[in-house]
């Protein structure tokens, strides 16, 4: 009992730690954010589209900018280890790797959380969706964000330390999360009324994603940080 | 398997020159028999008589099928192959891994191709977003395409050899998604459940299906043993110049070079630390 | 802390241990054996591969062969038991730049296994005996200089009061004073019977402490003096 305990301080010590530097260094907030509300309005242009359009494309568009966004965000996370010996001082503090994961995926979370919150604001008053469900809106967000952070840190700390995370971590991540993608797009489909679809079946799918996400994150974390 | 050759940097042998003709020769006779002895899969309606089925496009699925298995037995492999790497942190295994996961990607993208090609005619389309099998195959090889980028990302293996590991052990966890897809989402593919039991069945049809099989077999048997050994041999070479490198870094040190360096470093030292 | 390592067992013992750089063997075959409460003083030519045989000890380098035991652990198989009983000042300070410095030190503190009362009282006397004033301790540690960041990061071992101490090159960087402090951190850590390894070109302070001095060259142990008067080299 003491032993989740301790493991779960561990976790949660980490993630206050980077939201803490979130917080002082409003990277997340000052440039992703924004990042993520100018893909919002580059769709609009690019589709050249009127609101009934863009309504239908909410949903798609909306988890393609987060799936974007995501990827600065855990880009930034994992290069907060990778600052003057950060990481070295990590392995030698006995820290369990497994507790540092979950630490670092909160934290992510909780920012991709804020992240869709601010593009759904976008969604209502640059596309004119309408909220059909929104219980089915917050599982199926609230799933989706859990698997996207915990694949995101654990591609994180896979891509970090090879000279190329920048341009490797895309192509590590982004098809991992495409079955995200698909499921909770067609959640929010459902959730938004644009397509009559079962958004609560397509939710389970994200259940199961965030599941293995976390399980796998967490058990391989140690091996990725050690080597 | 380990390529004990007298001659190095040679990846043939005996053995694997013969299975490599005769999976040649094969390759010709399955394609003499999916392209000209086998017929059309042409079938009457039994009530308007009308004549329906695959036609010509059939011959594709000859390819497709066996490819398509012996995909799924790449990539198992290399998750076998992976879970060595972690349990055992010996370059077997990892060499392993790499190489199936190549040959796999190949056949997976092969079974794209022609997956695509005989959709064109039967489904109509080169490509149908809304199938789902279509849609976690296309994720596989992304997947996989992304894993041997990584494997790129060093001409020394040994440094992420583990990290690979998990890469395909996530990356295998799609398989289930490809395979189980047709029955699980059966309103959103246009797969058959099983290309097995629609088709009818003659002895010549079967046969070539199983000669497919077989063929592919000796095929990917083939390639991945020269893969196998081309990275064996990788690793032989970066294992040679690694322990040339120890031996010449031992006897780097002479007496006077010590002395020098290190008069300078102490005279150094007392203004210039970096 | 739990399990002290064995009477008689060495703190720190190599025996042909072999450590890559990418291809490059950085350590060719290191033999070395120190003592518990010993200090050692590490010194060779740049490139000797004095930094990799600290960061080996701290199991951050696997070896590629021979074996590494630290405090009675095997360092391949067990490291993780022994990484928290070991402090290792590299180059770099492991601080996060946005964080301020308390609340990195804290950080580590706590990661390393302290209560949050044992890490609130250890935090600011470890920075204070650094030197570091009061008015510092809530700035960011992107708005130190590089000799007040080298003395956060020394804190930040310090509150786990490790049983060995790598030191790599402790005095780069630092004005008089910061050297006089690590030195006495030296001090202090062998009164405390702690085992220190020391890579230093400041050959003459460090021996003030009577330091066996073992010097090595293209990746090996090339001399052991046992104990040295200072200042000379003693090849």
């Amino acid at each position: 009992m003491s032993e989740v305990r301790r493991f779960l301080a561990d976790a949660r010590m980490v993630a206050a730690r980077d939201l803490r530097i979130e917080f002082r260094s409003r990277v997340v907030v000052g440039q992703v954010v924004p990042f993520a509300l100018l893909v919002l309005v580059l769709f609009g242009f690019a589709l050249d589209a009127d609101h009934h359009t863009l309504r239908t494309f909410a949903s798609g568009l909306f988890w393609v900018a987060v799936l974007l966004s995501a990827l600065l965000a855990v880009h930034r996370s994992a290069a907060l280890e990778q600052s003057d010996g950060t990481m070295d001082a990590l392995r030698m503090s006995g820290l369990p790797p497994a507790a540092l994961f979950i630490g670092k995926a909160t934290a992510v979370f909780v920012q991709l959380v804020l992240l869709e919150v601010v593009l759904l604001g976008g969604l209502l008053v640059l596309y004119g969706v309408q909220v059909v469900d929104p219980a089915l809106l917050v599982v199926a967000g609230l799933l989706a964000g859990v698997a996207v952070a915990a694949a995101g840190t654990l591609y994180g700390a896979l891509a970090s330390g090879l000279g190329v995370r920048e341009t490797l971590l895309p192509i590590l991540l982004l098809p991992v999360l495409a079955p995200v993608l698909i499921g909770a797009t067609r959640a929010f489909d459902d959730a938004l009324g644009a397509v009559a679809v079962d958004g609560w079946a397509w939710t389970g799918l994200l259940a199961v994603a965030a599941l293995i996400a976390t399980v796998v994150g967490a058990l391989a974390h140690g091996v990725l940080i050690e080597d | 398997m380990a390529g004990r050759d007298e001659r190095p940097g040679n990846t043939g042998s005996r053995g694997s020159r013969l299975l490599g003709c005769v999976a040649l020769a094969s390759l010709v006779v399955l394609g003499v028999l999916a392209f000209f002895l086998t017929g059309p899969d042409v079938r009457l309606h039994p009530t308007t008589g009308e004549e329906f089925g695959q036609f010509d496009a059939v011959r594709m699925l000859y390819l497709h099928v066996p490819m398509a298995v012996l995909m799924y037995a790449s990539f198992m492999l290399c998750a076998a192959a992976s879970v060595g790497v972690l349990v055992k942190r010996t370059p077997w295994w990892d060499v392993m891994a790499h190489s199936t996961a190549e040959v796999g990607t190949v056949l997976c993208g092969l079974v794209l191709v022609t997956g695509s090609i005989w959709g064109r005619p039967v489904w109509n389309t080169w490509w149908e977003w809304g199938d789902v099998r279509l849609m976690t195959t296309l994720v596989l090889f992304l997947l996989f395409a992304g894993y041997l980028a990584l494997r790129r990302t060093t001409t020394d293996p040994r440094r992420q050899e583990r990290k690979a590991a998990v890469v395909a052990l996530v990356a295998v966890l799609d398989i289930p998604l490809v395979n189980r897809s047709v029955a699980w989402w059966e309103n959103r593919t246009l797969h058959q459940r099983s290309t097995l039991e629609e088709l009818k069945i003659q002895d010549l049809t079967l046969f070539t299906l199983m000669f497919g099989f077989l063929t592919f077999g000796l095929v990917v048997w083939w390639l991945t043993l020269q893969r196998f050994r081309v990275g064996w041999l990788e690793r032989a070479a970066i294992d040679h110049a690694v322990g040339s490198a120890i031996a010449e870094r031992r006897s780097e040190t002479s007496a006077d070079e010590l002395d020098a360096a290190i008069g300078v470093t102490d005279e150094q030292a007392g203004e210039a630390s970096p | 802390m739990a399990d002290r390592y064995r009477d008689g067992v060495p703190v720190v013992e190599l025996r042909g241990a072999v450590a890559l750089l990418g291809t490059f063997p950085a350590l060719a075959g290191v033999d070395l054996t120190v003592e518990s409460g010993e200090v050692v003083l590490l010194r060779g030519p740049n490139g000797a591969g004095k930094t990799t045989l600290l960061r080996l000890c701290a199991g951050l380098v696997r070896p590629e062969s021979g074996s590494v035991e630290v405090l009675g652990h095997d360092l391949v198989r067990e490291r993780r038991s022994v990484r928290r009983r070991v402090a290792l000042l590299g180059h770099a300070t492991g601080l996060y730049d946005d964080l301020t410095v308390t609340q990195n030190v804290y950080f580590w503190a706590r990661a390393a296994g302290l209560t949050a009362v044992e890490a609130t009282g250890r935090v600011t006397a470890a920075l204070l005996r650094m030197g570091l004033s009061e008015r510092l301790l809530g700035q960011p540690v992107h708005t130190l200089s590089a000799g007040q960041r080298r003395r956060a990061s020394l804190a930040a071992l310090v509150v786990r009061r490790p049983e060995l101490w790598l030191l790599d090159e402790p005095h780069a960087g630092l004005d008089q004073s910061g050297r006089d402090v690590v030195d006495a951190l030296v001090g202090d850590a062998v009164a405390a019977g702690a085992t220190v390894l020391v890579s230093s070109h400041e050959l003459e302070r460090v021996a003030g402490l009577g330091p066996r001095v073992v010097t090595i060259s293209g990746g090996v142990v090339v001399d052991d003096t046992g104990r040295d008067d200072g200042g000379g080299h003693g090849v």
